[in-house]
């Protein structure tokens, strides 16, 4: 079976600074995907150069077979790529559940309003967030909001799903409440990829690991292998503390 | 050879339209409103020289630091007690709040002076020097220098004086400028009386050149638009950059296509780089 | 279901008018339903969609001369109005896919030249437009009070389809797309929003009703000028309307410009010389002190569009 996405040699650079400088990757379907790495290692940047965001300055992406490197945004979204921002972005003043139908009239295949609609509560119902279904977005705490978030994304119903950073702000109770939502995800047969500072929850669902350091991949495999990789120690620590680890690959 | 008279029109020219545009440039980048009234300040500037030529027998060179100062006050009290409050409303209300300030005084102005077109003639009128095959009017010289004189004193003033980094600071970032200790009403209340205050200026200065009456207005507040589209906003090098390309276009469009296109082919203009190119030539992006 | 309602009691009733009035009260309602066609219309680019438009004034200019010059040409008066608003809606598209990509204060700046620029060019092309000496429209053969109510029930009618559209689109997905776009754009793409395509069509649609208008305004003033058509007040004063009465409401653009239309006529009457002072005293007032109109609550407060 042929890769879902495959990101080909991708280089993004902002005026002089290449924030992305040959990133090649292959994701199959069914995976969940953790991509780590220390601040400003161009994660968020990847995941924009996927969505359509940004334009890659050389490389290229490719979804299902399909060349997407230069589609825009609303485009590649109604290929079946769906996303979540690291600072949720609601509609603010409409209810949950319309900015859950939403997701489900534009890339998420319901035919009418009426559909989306209805659409929307169920899926509010399955994140948790059916009592609040008609309150207004900008009243949710921030936990609901991810939910919301992560709701507004199943809507889309995607193949593939890029995380970011859901977990940022959440307590620990939350967190794990998060957990089970991805899982859940997984189990309809979405690929999942996740941009993660916290390696419980990497550790928790992640399937596979990718690290990225300024720009490039250095570590690209299962959970066990990549977290004892010097590579990937050195670029979190710096060479003098990952040599005092010990524990080399 | 009638390229380069055309060409040292344009300069001469531009080294005024700097001077307009900067207030206006300086009040849209600092404190994101686009202030409409900027074209009355100008006229009212003119005002204050018109008034002090015929009644006190001051020059309008020297009349020109009075009409900033009075501008200035004037600037001060709105933005202060008016425009303060619509700050961090969207976009719409600040625009439609300045139209509603500008019809208030513009027809103030009507009332008051009438729509008569004044001028104030020079006696004695300075002439011109002809450099080589061009001919400069000396008037329109002095005002150009005097112009720019006056753009670089407040270009120094902004990077030198604590008040000017105040001023950049919130240009910057308003909630980072807070929390740096500047107080933003009061701030952006004085870099709108420096808008204002450039805008008077330069308003006494032009009243020897263009003929002062209120349906001026929304002439030189076009310029002053085009101007900040063309070199960017919120710089004085940005105004100076636009203004010199202004009075190129201008001066050139006269030539081609006649004085009376040269309004239209600015405004032309400034679609077509909204369009393409929004951060203007020296592309400091004032606050999308 | 409601609106419908209330949109079919509103039209009925305002029909009755002639039999109420003579022809002065005519002439007011006339302009009342131009205005709230005016009024509607920027309410779909500026409430709606969220995009603060200033080019009214351009769309009625363009509306108001494409017409007459085809009426000069003996096309008959009613296909001249529907062709005035094709070209109106046409010109929409074509700017807009060059603008919408603006936002704020661009967006804003470069709508508000649009008029300037098509009054320059109106006054340049003469053997067209008959530049700055005006253009004249045909005379009718009819009584000043036939042509009184003609041209009232024409506008009713327009206001009448204006209301409609904007009651379909409130409620279509379109409708749904664009208060989207207004709250998120970002967001709106990202979730599979095609906002370039929908920002156009809400642009054209705030523009031929408005060309209508400017074509139905040419005929019954019979004189038309760059300067009168492409004023930039035509581009304020449905602003202030929607102010008013509410941005992004319904019916807000209409209790607006009925509004603001009483309050103009008495200073009109009252203080000619200052009636500008006095718009914009009341513009200031507004924009101060009721910012969400009379209509329109804190719900439906436009998110800054920086």
């Amino acid at each position: 079976m042929g890769a879902l996405i495959e990101l080909d040699g991708i280089v993004r650079a902002f005026g002089g600074l290449r924030a992305l400088d040959g990133v090649s990757l292959s994701i199959a379907e069914g995976e969940i995907v953790a991509l780590i790495g220390p601040n400003g290692a161009g994660k968020t940047t990847l995941v924009n150069v996927v969505t359509g965001v940004h334009q890659a300055n050389a490389g290229s992406v490719r979804f299902r077979g399909e060349d997407i490197t230069r589609l825009s945004p609303d485009r590649i979204a109604r290929h079946g790529i769906g996303r979540t921002f690291q600072i949720v972005q609601p509609f603010p003043h409409m209810s949950v559940a319309e900015n859950i139908a939403a997701g489900a009239r534009f890339a998420g295949g319901a035919s009418s309003l009426a559909e989306a609609q209805a659409r929307a509560r169920a899926l509010a119902a399955e994140v948790g967030l059916g009592d609040a279904v008609d309150r207004r977005a900008e009243t949710l705490t921030l936990a609901k909001r991810k939910r919301l978030e992560l709701a507004k994304g199943l809507a889309m119903r995607p193949r593939l799903l890029l995380l970011d950073e859901v977990n940022a702000g959440l307590n620990a109770s939350e967190i794990d409440e998060a957990l089970t939502l991805i899982r859940a995800i997984a189990a309809r047969g979405i690929t999942i990829v996740v941009i993660e500072h916290l390696m419980k929850v990497v550790l928790a669902v992640a399937t596979r690991i990718v690290v990225l350091h300024q720009g490039r991949v250095i570590a690209d495999g299962a959970p066990d292998v990549v977290v004892r990789d010097r590579a990937v120690h050195e670029a979190y620590l710096g060479q003098r503390y990952a040599a005092s680890l010990g524990k080399v690959s | 050879m009638i390229y380069l008279q055309v060409l040292a029109n344009g300069v001469v020219l531009g080294g005024l339209y700097a001077c307009i545009a900067v207030g206006f440039s300086l009040v849209w980048g600092v404190l994101n409103v686009i202030n409409l009234l900027h074209g009355s300040f100008i006229v009212l500037g003119a005002y204050v020289a018109f008034f002090s030529y015929h009644l006190l027998g001051l020059h309008p060179f020297l009349s020109a630091p009075l009409a900033g100062m009075l501008l200035f006050v004037l600037g001060f009290g709105l933005q202060g007690a008016i425009i303060n409050r619509v700050v961090h409303a969207p976009v719409l209300m600040t625009l439609t709040l300045t139209f509603g300030l500008d019809l208030l005084i513009n027809n103030a102005m009507l009332v008051a002076f009438k729509a008569d077109y004044r001028k104030i003639v020079l006696e004695p009128p300075l002439g011109s020097i002809a450099l080589g095959e061009v001919i400069l009017p000396l008037d329109r010289v002095a005002v150009m220098v005097l112009a720019l004189l006056l753009t670089l004193l407040l270009y120094q003033l902004l990077r030198l004086s604590r008040l000017g980094r105040a001023i950049v600071a919130m240009r910057m970032d308003h909630d980072a400028a807070r929390l740096m200790g500047i107080n933003v009403m009061r701030m952006s209340a004085v870099t709108f009386g420096i808008g204002a205050f450039m805008a008077g200026a330069a308003g006494s200065l032009l009243s020897i050149i263009y003929p002062i009456s209120p349906l001026n207005s929304t002439l030189f507040l076009g310029k002053a638009f085009v101007i900040c589209v063309l070199g960017g906003l919120g710089s004085v090098p940005g105004a100076m950059a636009g203004g010199v390309v202004l009075g190129l276009i201008e001066s050139f469009s006269a030539l081609w296509l006649g004085p009376e296109y040269a309004v239209t082919v600015s405004f032309v203009l400034l679609i077509v780089i909204l369009a393409v190119r929004p951060t203007g030539l020296l592309g400091k992006r004032g606050f999308e | 279901m409601r609106d419908w309602a209330i949109l079919a009691a509103g039209v009925t009733l305002f029909a009755l008018l002639p039999l109420l009035g003579g022809n002065y009260a005519l002439r007011l309602g006339t302009i009342f339903a131009m205005y709230a066609v005016l009024a509607l219309s920027w309410n779909i680019i500026g409430g709606l969609a969220g995009y603060p438009s200033f080019a009214t004034a351009a769309f009625f200019g363009l509306g108001a001369y494409a017409s007459a010059i085809l009426a000069g040409k003996s096309v008959p008066m009613l296909l001249a109005w529907a062709a005035a608003g094709i070209v109106a809606a046409t010109f929409a598209v074509v700017i807009g896919l060059a603008i919408l990509h603006l936002k704020g204060h661009y967006f804003a700046i470069a709508s508000l030249v649009l008029a300037e620029v098509l009054r320059e060019l109106t006054n340049s092309f003469a053997d067209l437009t008959g530049g700055g000496m005006g253009l004249n429209l045909p005379v009718l053969r009819w009584t000043v009070g036939q042509e009184a109510q003609f041209f009232f029930f024409a506008m009713l009618v327009l206001v009448a389809l204006t209301m409609i559209a904007v009651l379909l689109l409130r409620r279509s997905t379109l409708g749904f797309a664009l208060r989207c776009i207004q709250q998120n754009e970002d967001a709106a793409v990202m979730l599979g929003i095609g906002a370039r395509g929908c920002k156009a069509v809400a642009f054209m649609l705030s523009a031929v009703f408005v060309g209508i208008a400017g074509a139905i305004y040419a005929s019954w003033v019979h004189y038309i000028e760059p300067g009168d058509v492409f004023d930039v007040l035509y581009s304020v004063k449905p602003l202030v309307m929607v102010l008013i009465g509410g941005i992004g409401t319904l019916f807000g653009p209409v209790i607006g410009a009925a509004v603001f239309l009483l309050l103009e006529e008495a200073v009109w009457r009252s203080f000619l010389t200052i009636h500008a002072a006095v718009l914009g005293g009341l513009i200031v007032l507004l924009v101060l002190f009721l910012p969400d109109g009379m209509l329109g609550s804190r719900k439906a407060r436009l998110v800054w569009r920086g």
